[in-house]
């Protein structure tokens, strides 16, 4: 772990990284869709439409994913100050949003035949978008304040409040629904999976999270050698005004 | 008029960074009680932020600072008085309520608030404009109000950031009276300044130097 | 303790002076409850229906719209700086100007409610539930605002942040706030576990958000 908190050990561990990391996306998903499209039998009460499960399933994980990875990076700015951690929230951000717009978009796709409308405030599309909006402070915010120290710290406190209140969020959600609504409606997948639809999910699970942590190790590097050429860009600024002086 | 303070401050090896910014490092000194410290340097070298970082508002990049003489337990900032560029003067308020309300909160603990206010108002006689808005007070009054805060609490350490800043040369001799008292009495203080005051700095620190070496 | 108490002295006493600040959100929240049915049309029966939610809704954003003055007056003019220095540790500090927040802002909104609530068609018996929910809620309200308030400092745009960045911790209050009122609405639920849900809350946030206010007024101060 101490030779990872050196952001140029980083950078090589992570060119050496990712052309495996790539591969094994490729795989993956081509694997996963093959399953999912032609391999896995169409749901005897859902018909094709239950295809889509093998893309939102997976991407509403990967949403909860992507907020877990801010959370813990977060702890990583405040407690420990790595300078690693910050650039691992920042960069996080903007994929767990992606990942979380995917699901909400699947989700009321496959409202569209289920329910016959695109959105139901249904209590996991409800609190999908209540995390939606919890990304986009997030963005927001570190898109506000100019001094990235600032920036990392502010980002990180609200990360961890935010974490704190995502459980009591999807408590009052899903109190909120069982009110308004009658709960067997609104049953996704049904009570029993399919072993045979079961596989084609995992798989595709496994791949989005390869995914992102393949798109999060790309961004990190960017966003390492953006505030490295900032860095020398201010050090060009102090050294002229040095020699003006 | 004030018990008599015995804190000594001494910074080692501090350091201070801003925005990715080494301002200054490896910079060293100790004051003790009685005497006073004089920060000096061109704009941008970090006087504020070193006056900053002795409030315990920016944390020390590097180093350490060191108090005897008082509490272990005491952190710094609730040793000193910190006046900055701005005056936290509440404009809705009058003179009496602005330091009523800074003798009630900061001197907890430390004897009757009343005889503090008395004190403050005394302090840059301001005391025939207490019943008058904040908001109403020209500049210097302003500054005043914003020095009068030294006496709504006794604390060891001031630390005045360019404490001179329009105020006139009546008020000036009152500051410079106001700061040969408290060292008198066993203060000590940090102070940045462009204008020359009568009070005898037994410390100098230019930070424009320290940053060239 | 005489610090706090003059802390929350001068927080209530300047909310009162500064510029009608309370009296712009008293006003704003009856704006609010005056364009709704103006959107939705005149249907007492509608209106009597979703009268909590409006009333709740109404309530959430006249206290966002007030929190942002909860820290930044006292950023601007260098108070906080000398308020981070006092006797009190500043998780303390933040807590107590939550505190008269509250008091100055969220009670007077709490109490022009049942005023409102004529307006909207809401069934007199439920007033005495909206009322109570809304004292148990409003806490949570101020306190939660005061995180967004001390991350926004001294930002540009630093309302509409404020809003984007609370509005989703608002959810919880929201749900069981209405839930506390509707029963008397709709039918035969029981008042009392959203109305303890809501305590807990805000219990919930008097603790914990000061802790999270402090930590960004000591990343904004330095």
């Amino acid at each position: 772990m101490i030779s990872l908190a050196n952001p140029t050990r980083f950078l090589g561990l992570v060119d050496k990284v990712l052309p495996w990391l790539s591969a094994l996306v490729v795989i993956l998903l081509g694997t996963g869709l093959y399953l999912s499209f032609f391999v896995a039998p169409p749901d005897y009460q859902q018909g094709e439409t239950v295809r889509i499960m093998f893309i939102h399933v997976p991407a509403a994980w990967l949403a909860m994913f992507g907020y877990t990875v801010i959370a813990i990076a977060a702890l990583g700015t405040l407690i420990w100050r790595h300078p690693l951690a910050d650039v691992a929230a920042k960069t996080a951000a903007p994929i767990g949003a992606t990942f979380t717009f995917v699901a909400l978009v699947t989700g009321s796709l496959w409202g569209k035949p289920m329910w016959g409308t695109y959105w139901v405030w249904d209590a996991r599309l409800t609190s999908m978008l209540v995390l939606f909006l919890l990304y986009l402070g997030l963005i927001a915010l570190w898109q506000s304040i100019d001094e990235l120290g600032r920036a990392g710290r502010a980002a990180a406190i609200l990360a961890l409040v935010g974490a704190i209140n995502i459980p009591i969020i999807k408590f009052s959600v899903d109190w909120w629904n069982t009110l308004h609504q009658p709960a067997s409606v609104f049953r996704t997948g049904g009570p029993t999976i399919d072993p045979a639809l079961l596989t084609p999910l995992f798989v595709m699970a496994a791949g989005f999270t390869a995914l992102f942590v393949l798109l999060h190790l790309m961004a990190m590097r960017a966003e390492i050698l953006r505030r490295r050429v900032r860095a020398l860009q201010q050090t060009q600024v102090e050294r002229a005004a040095l020699a003006e002086a | 008029m004030q018990t008599p303070f015995k804190l000594s401050l001494s910074a080692q090896d501090i350091a201070c960074e801003r925005g990715g910014r080494t301002l200054f490092r490896n910079l060293d000194f100790a004051v003790e009680p009685g005497q006073a410290l004089l920060v000096s340097g061109p704009n941008g070298a970090g006087k504020t932020s070193l006056l900053r970082q002795l409030a315990g508002l920016l944390p020390l990049a590097g180093g350490r600072l060191v108090t005897d003489g008082a509490d272990a337990d005491t952190p710094i900032a609730e040793l000193s008085h910190y006046v900055g560029h701005l005056n936290a003067a509440k404009t809705a308020f009058t003179v009496r309520e602005n330091l009523a309300f800074w003798a009630d909160f900061l001197a907890e603990g430390q004897g009757d608030p009343a005889d503090h206010l008395a004190g403050a108002l005394a302090a840059f006689g301001l005391g025939e404009l207490g019943r008058l808005p904040a908001g109403l007070l020209s500049a210097g009054q302003k500054r005043k109000l914003a020095l009068s805060r030294l006496f709504a609490a006794p604390r060891p350490l001031w630390l005045l950031d360019e404490p001179s800043v329009s105020l006139d040369v009546a008020s000036v001799k009152k500051l410079d009276g106001a700061m040969r008292d408290h060292l008198k009495a066993g203060g000590i203080a940090v102070v940045s300044t462009h204008v020359p005051l009568e009070t005898k700095f037994t410390h100098t620190l230019d930070l424009g130097l320290e940053r060239a070496a | 303790m005489n610090a706090a108490l003059a802390l929350l002295a001068r927080d209530v006493k300047l909310a009162w002076r500064e510029g009608g600040a309370v009296g712009v959100a008293l006003g704003f929240y009856l704006v609010v409850i005056v364009i709704t049915p103006l959107g939705l049309g005149p249907d007492l029966n509608l209106l009597g229906r979703i009268a909590p939610g409006i009333l709740w809704v109404g309530l959430l954003l006249a206290g966002l719209l007030s929190a942002g003055r909860i820290f930044d007056n006292d950023y601007e003019d260098g108070t906080l700086d000398v308020l981070a220095a006092g006797p009190l540790p500043l998780s303390v500090v933040a807590g107590v100007k939550c505190l008269a927040h509250w008091l100055a802002t969220g009670i007077p909104l709490v109490l022009i409610a049942p005023l409102l609530a004529l307006l909207l068609n809401l069934p007199m018996g439920s007033v005495p539930s909206l009322m109570l929910a809304m004292l148990a809620g409003t806490p949570a309200v101020s306190f939660l605002a005061g995180i967004g308030a001390s991350l926004t400092l001294g930002l540009r745009r630093s309302g509409l942040l404020l809003a984007l960045l609370v509005v989703p911790l608002y959810v919880p209050v929201l749900i069981f706030g209405v839930s506390a009122v509707t029963p008397y609405v709709t039918g035969p639920n029981s008042l009392w576990p959203p109305f303890l849900i809501l305590c807990a809350l805000s219990l919930a946030s008097m603790v914990l958000a000061p802790l999270a206010s402090a930590a960004a007024i000591r990343n904004a101060l330095r």
